[in-house]
């Protein structure tokens, strides 16, 4: 029996269905870090799946669980979907032990991704900090698939040790772009570090920025969002054009369970990408 | 070409073998395991069952992929004893509370155990103890502990499983009341005054001595934190008052509230130990 | 307090209300109401009306619950037991998917829970604005919830309203009661020697016809009305939302956090017995030949570790910060989320918690400003 079948025979479609998916591809992106490459076993699940650019999906590996992992691919592609999972918890660890071929479980999408349609027309900056921030990639990938729709490109990357620098290549890649900056910064460096030096606000100081048609895209640590907003402001960008993507447990992905709640937001439906304005009142409270 | 290794030090391999080592115990944990009916099978079938005593008298030399240690370290014997079992086991686990916290004989702790030998024993030259009951976690890096007088069966299978599939294992730090409630039992403490030990005390057992009218006194050992993790120690100072004033116990009750089956680990001990010093000032 | 419907309301005498759990069983449903069991009330399957707790007695205070038999012929004498309709609704533990795995491939089964009609006997109205809470949370928010739906749909909820307030009770306050709003297919109001009876749905009025019984006297309707009204007017606490949800958001840093942190065990009981509370966690169960992994939902709390937790890191490490999350979501962040206060007076979380803490007396102490607090220590 197909699961689609059973997802039709319930008059109710069930938010906690599961649906398994393949492995077709695995992209080993660093050391501890890889992109699996997943379609649906389902034929009919692969047609009708559609995503925006930053929603996420819980990825289920059987007799684990589940873990949001956010979708890094092309959302006109949606026939494959690429999530990049870094070993850090009890389920990518485990994760990580599979190989293509091997089957996990996808529900989604879910949550509220990059505002990429908002963006168009616009210069994008986009501050990362901290090791991989896999949910800015994809976004970054969306924006450079449709250069011409887009103005200014500025992307800057803060890293505690060169060691933590991931996607090198990427980075190569896009600062060949047009109109394109790729600055990166270390506060711990080596001597093979021939970036800036410094935390990566440092870096706001180096870039060309027009407030009146600028959006911002933030991932990385809460303490880099505090202490960055503010110089933004300053610059005179509007804490609405600004949007952080904030990282909370989240067990059902559906707002249900409880556990990814930031005062008033639920991080896994309102989020996980929320406009700064929104939250700015909650970030940097302690025990939230 | 060589074959391409995996890369997690948690894949194990496809039949482990399986030790269960005896020390200062009753033998209810390893009966435990014994008590697993069918699941004993399985068991038997995802295990290579190499070492247990208790069990077959088939023993089978280390090294040992899974070592399971049942009892707490009384003697210098058993405290030598345990280097050796730790050296021949990749992944070692505690079962119970004597293996996690040191037993029911760690009472021995705060009492004289040269005086206990000479009113026992005609001959106590002739006895070998320490004068403390320790946890293993005090000789050797432990790995994994599973709590409990006598352990829960289904958490023994499911660590199992975890180890099995190559996966961390991990099981719920909360409170016994969370899992009281879910069951529908009425609280014994709110509805009949008993001083119960389960809103400090770390789930696991099904809650049954609630279920039974009864009230739990901590075999499972304190909630959440101890020696690792993010979590903190239970709040023991908040519900031993309650017991001395809201529910009229006098300090020594609560005292023996506390000093029990785990009555040697921290906040357990430290709490009876405040109980202790105010039954004193009394 | 939630006024005086204008349905037609009807009186069965109390000696032939076992004809109310006939009909219901004739027409499919099983009964459950309140039943005597250590000590409290649960509820449990009932087949007549002597298995209702007629003539107990609860008395409830912060920290302590105690029933007792009087020589009184009320059948629903007692207000509550730990458990409010939640459990029926939103199981304690519900399996949601079978998953097998056979040769690296994995199918999935939803496990629906049985659909079962059951009549609920004696849910208060703080209960049923519970459910209410509870039924915009799993049936009218983003998602809908199939498992809660099939239970749900199963109910048919036969409300008393109250005439006698406990020590803990402060519905009037929070305008969920002592009178059942909508949300009920039948409401009882119980004097001495009749039962009230007004439906409030369609499924409700074709029980109502099936009973023996005959329009209500204004007599009786207004000594229903006098004592509904006296037992709004007999509570003694009260919950002070005027300021809400922002005076408690401000509150952050209030010296009081500390205070009851120290009181608070982090139990979670608060959370198990309140109406609304909907935390759970997604258990995996795999069996030991890894071929079959069952997947349940549980009943969790945000006064646990685990809660908190992400990437080896707690966002909300302390007792104190466990509880600020609490408080501050059941009063002050439900509104911004669902419209409404996530507290409906029921009082359970007063009454279970083991050490008693009272959150209609920790929310004014939280919300009184630092100069407040001074002035008050002088004077003491």
């Amino acid at each position: 029996m197909t699961l689609f079948s059973q997802a039709t025979v319930n008059a109710t479609p069930n938010p906690y269905l599961i649906q398994p998916a393949t492995i077709v591809e695995k992209i080993r992106e660093a050391e501890d870090i890889d992109t699996y490459r997943l379609r649906f076993v389902d034929e009919q699940m692969r047609r009708r799946f559609r995503f925006a650019a930053g929603q996420f999906n819980m990825v289920y590996l059987f007799g684990v669980g589940e873990v949001a992992i956010s979708i890094v691919s092309d959302p006109e592609e949606p026939e494959t979907l690429d999530h990049t999972i870094r070993m850090v918890g009890r389920v990518t660890k485990a994760i990580a032990q599979l190989q293509p071929g091997d089957e996990l479980g996808i529900r989604g999408p879910f949550g509220q991704g990059w505002p990429l349609d908002d963006a168009q027309d616009k210069d994008v900056l986009i501050v990362t900090g901290g090791l991989g921030c896999a949910p800015v990639v994809g976004a970054i990938e969306y924006i450079f698939r449709r250069r011409n729709q887009y103005g200014g490109v500025k992307i800057l990357h803060g890293v505690k040790t060169p060691h933590d620098l991931l996607f090198r290549e990427r980075f190569d890649v896009w600062r060949q772009h047009p109109d394109t900056q790729v600055l990166l910064t270390s506060d711990q460096p080596d001597k093979t570090w021939h970036y800036h030096v410094g935390v990566v606000t440092e870096l706001f100081e180096q870039v060309v920025i027009d407030p009146s048609r600028t959006i911002v895209l933030m991932c990385g640590p809460e303490i880099m969002m505090r202490l960055g907003v503010p110089i933004l402001m300053q610059r005179g960008i509007p804490p609405n054009a600004i949007y952080v993507s904030l990282e909370r447990h989240m067990e059902c992905g559906i707002g249900l369970c409880g556990h990814c709640q930031l005062g008033p937001y639920f991080l896994c439906k309102d989020g996980p990408v929320m406009r700064y304005d929104r939250v700015a009142s909650w970030l940097g409270r302690t025990g939230v | 070409m060589s074959e391409t290794k995996r890369d997690s030090q948690l894949v194990t391999p496809i039949r482990p073998t399986l030790a269960v080592f005896k020390f200062a115990s009753c033998d209810g944990c390893q009966l435990s395991i014994l008590n697993l009916e069918d699941d004993l099978l399985a068991l038997g079938q995802a295990l290579d069952i190499a070492y247990f005593p208790e069990a077959s008298s088939e023993m089978r030399e280390g090294p040992y992929d899974i070592a399971l240690v049942e009892g707490s370290i009384t003697t210098p014997e058993d405290a030598h004893r345990i280097l050796s079992v730790r050296k021949q086991a990749t992944w070692l686990m505690t079962i119970g509370a004597c293996a996690t916290a040191g037993g029911i004989q760690a009472l021995r702790n705060w009492g004289d155990v040269e005086a206990f030998k000479r009113t026992v024993y005609p001959s106590p030259q002739y006895i070998q103890s320490l004068s403390t009951s320790t946890p293993i976690s005090e000789h050797i890096h432990v790995d994994f502990e599973l709590w409990g007088c006598p352990i829960n069966k289904a958490q023994l299978l499911r660590v199992i499983t975890d180890l099995l599939a190559g996966v961390q294992p991990r099981l719920p730090t909360h409170s016994v009341c969370i899992e009281c409630k879910r069951r529908g039992n009425v609280c014994v403490m709110v509805a009949k005054g008993i001083p119960c030990l389960g809103p400090v005390t770390r789930t696991g057992c099904g809650a049954i001595c609630p279920s039974m009218g009864r009230d739990c006194y901590g075999c499972f050992g304190p909630a959440e934190g101890l020696h690792e993790g993010p979590g903190l120690p239970p709040n023991t100072a908040s519900l031993a008052k309650e017991f001395h004033q809201g529910l009229r116990l006098i300090p020594v009750e609560v005292l023996r509230r506390f000093r029990g089956i785990n009555g040697s680990v921290r906040p357990f001990r430290e709490e009876s130990q405040a109980w202790e010093q105010n039954d004193r000032d009394r | 307090m939630a006024t005086q419907s204008n349905n037609h309301i009807d009186v069965v005498p109390k000696v032939l209300l076992q004809q109310l759990i006939d009909v219901l069983s004739a027409k499919g449903y099983r009964t459950v109401g309140p039943v005597v069991r250590d000590g409290a009330v649960l509820w449990d399957t009932i087949r007549q009306i002597a298995d209702l707790p007629i003539g107990w007695r609860d008395e409830q205070a912060p920290g302590r619950y105690r029933i007792e038999q009087t020589d009184s012929t009320r059948i629903f004498g007692v207000v509550h037991g730990p458990q409010s309709v939640k459990p029926l609704a939103f199981a304690p533990r519900e399996p949601l998917l079978m998953i097998e795995r056979s040769q690296g491939r994995i199918s999935i089964q939803p496990t629906m829970p049985k659909s079962e009609k059951v009549a609920v006997l004696g849910v208060r109205a703080c209960d049923l604005a519970g459910l209410a809470i509870q039924d915009h949370i799993f049936l009218k928010d983003a998602y809908r919830d199939p498992y809660y739906r099939t239970r749900r749909d199963g109910l048919f909820l036969i409300a008393v309203n109250c005439t006698r307030a406990l020590a803990t009770c402060f519905c009037a306050s929070m305008d969920t009661g002592p009178r059942a709003g909508a949300n009920f297919d039948l409401a009882l109001t119980e004097l001495d020697e009749e039962m009230l009876v007004e439906a409030g749905s369609e499924a409700g009025r074709e029980v109502v016809r099936a009973l023996t019984c005959a329009p209500a006297s204004t007599t009786q309707t207004s000594e229903a009305e006098r004592q509904i009204e006296a037992c709004a007017d007999s509570q003694t606490r009260q919950l002070d939302r005027s300021r809400l949800p922002q005076a408690l958001y401000d509150a952050h840093e209030h010296p009081r956090w500390d205070d009851v942190a120290a009181r608070c065990l982090a139990c979670g009981n608060c959370t198990m017995v309140c109406p609304t509370c909907f935390c759970h966690s997604v258990e995996v169960a795999p069996d030991l030949t890894q071929t079959g992994s069952e997947q349940s939902r549980l009943w969790d709390s945000c006064f646990t570790q685990e809660h908190g937790y992400i990437h080896g890191k707690n966002i909300r490490p302390t007792i104190k910060d466990r509880y600020r999350m609490w408080l501050t979501h059941k009063l002050a962040s439900w509104i911004d989320q669902f419209g409404t206060s996530g507290c409906v007076g029921c009082g359970r979380c007063i009454t279970w918690c083991p050490v008693g803490i009272d959150l209609t007396e920790e929310l004014p102490a939280l919300l009184k400003s630092s100069t407040q607090i001074k002035e008050e220590s002088i004077q003491s």
